[in-house]
């Protein structure tokens, strides 16, 4: 029933890779503009909060404040990857005050 | 890693529920290696959509990766081209996210890329065969997954420097929320893309005025 699975699969495959190797490959060809680089340096800040926020301040789907237990979560890791740039030190206390509310409440 | 093992698990889990073989439930996972995409994938082809519509919804989801190449790419300008392509092969949000800022600081290195990708490769697949094979019920009692959006906010902190990365933070987390029920992952590439155009006008904002833009304000307390 499924007889477009291996098409879609190396498909989906092929075209996924091209995705990610496209400027790995033409960065060396194309001369960027200053604004381009530019561009490039401002992507980490905007990814990484588009990647972070909805799953804190909307993890069903749709913004919650209130009762929100990943948003105190966050809130405080993001305190602690603020003052430490430590990975691990941001996971603990994330992790800890995240489960901690969920077995008080 | 926390995070590859449960979304391979869901990868393979929901393959098979799919009556899709555990070939191609690993196929999915070594072919098109990016779990989001595999998920709608794998949703349309169990209710039998034409090809046309699975490998075009799949590549919208994915379109975020070339932001994610162009990002890297000056840093891996001199490497083999075979070596671009294991690189661009095993690209994915944990990956870029893990290497972006440390190569900002430290400068590039591959190796810490392929130290950071190639076990997110291992431990995704390896979870795929897992929930492909057993069908797997997921833990629910620890939130792992928890531990992504985590690892994100700690590289996120020393991306963002001056007046331009606070806005671009602020404005790509703030439409990425607003967009967070949109389909195809539109929220992320609109969130990106609008963070990056902002930044880029607060930049020009700053010449205008005398080039005062670079601050070192660190006051984006609110990009969670």
């Amino acid at each position: 029933m499924t007889a477009i699975a291996w098409p879609a699969i190396v498909a989906v495959g092929v075209g996924t890779f091209l995705l990610r190797a496209s400027f790995l490959y033409l960065y060396e060809r194309i001369d960027l503009p200053p604004r381009g680089e530019r561009a490039l340096e401002l992507v980490p800040a905007a990814v990484l909060s588009a990647l972070v926020a909805p799953s804190l301040l909307a993890p069903e789907g749709t913004v919650a404040v209130v009762g929100n237990d990943r948003l105190l979560a966050g809130v405080a890791a993001l305190a602690v990857a603020w003052t430490t740039e430590n990975i691990f030190a941001t996971l603990v206390v994330g992790f800890g005050v995240l489960v901690g509310l969920q077995y008080l409440l | 890693m926390l995070g590859a093992a449960p979304f391979g698990l869901v990868a393979g889990a929901a393959a098979v529920e799919a009556d899709l073989t555990v070939a191609q439930a690993l196929g999915l996972s070594t072919v098109v290696f990016a779990g989001a995409s595999q998920l709608a994938a794998i949703d349309l082809l169990g209710r039998d959509a034409p090809l046309l519509v699975v490998v075009g919804t799949a590549l919208v989801i994915n379109a975020r990766l070339v932001m994610y190449s162009a990002s890297i790419a000056p840093y891996f300008r001199r490497l083999s081209r075979a070596r671009k392509a294991l690189v661009a092969y095993l690209l994915t949000d944990q990956a870029y996210a893990l290497s972006v800022t440390r190569f900002r600081r430290e400068g590039a290195s591959v190796w810490y890329y392929f130290g950071a990708a190639v076990p997110l490769w291992i431990v995704f697949v390896a979870a795929t065969a897992v929930g492909a094979a057993g069908g797997t019920q997921l833990p629910p009692s620890l939130p792992l997954d928890f531990a992504v959006p985590l690892v994100f906010l700690a590289v996120l902190t020393p991306a963002v420097t001056d007046d331009a990365s606070v806005t671009a933070a602020v404005v790509g987390g703030g439409v990425a929320v607003a967009g967070a029920s949109l389909p195809l992952n539109l929220g992320l590439l609109g969130g990106a893309l609008a963070g990056v155009t902002a930044g880029l006008l607060v930049d020009e904002a700053g010449d205008d005025s005398g080039g005062s833009g670079k601050s070192d304000g660190r006051d984006g307390g609110e990009t969670a």
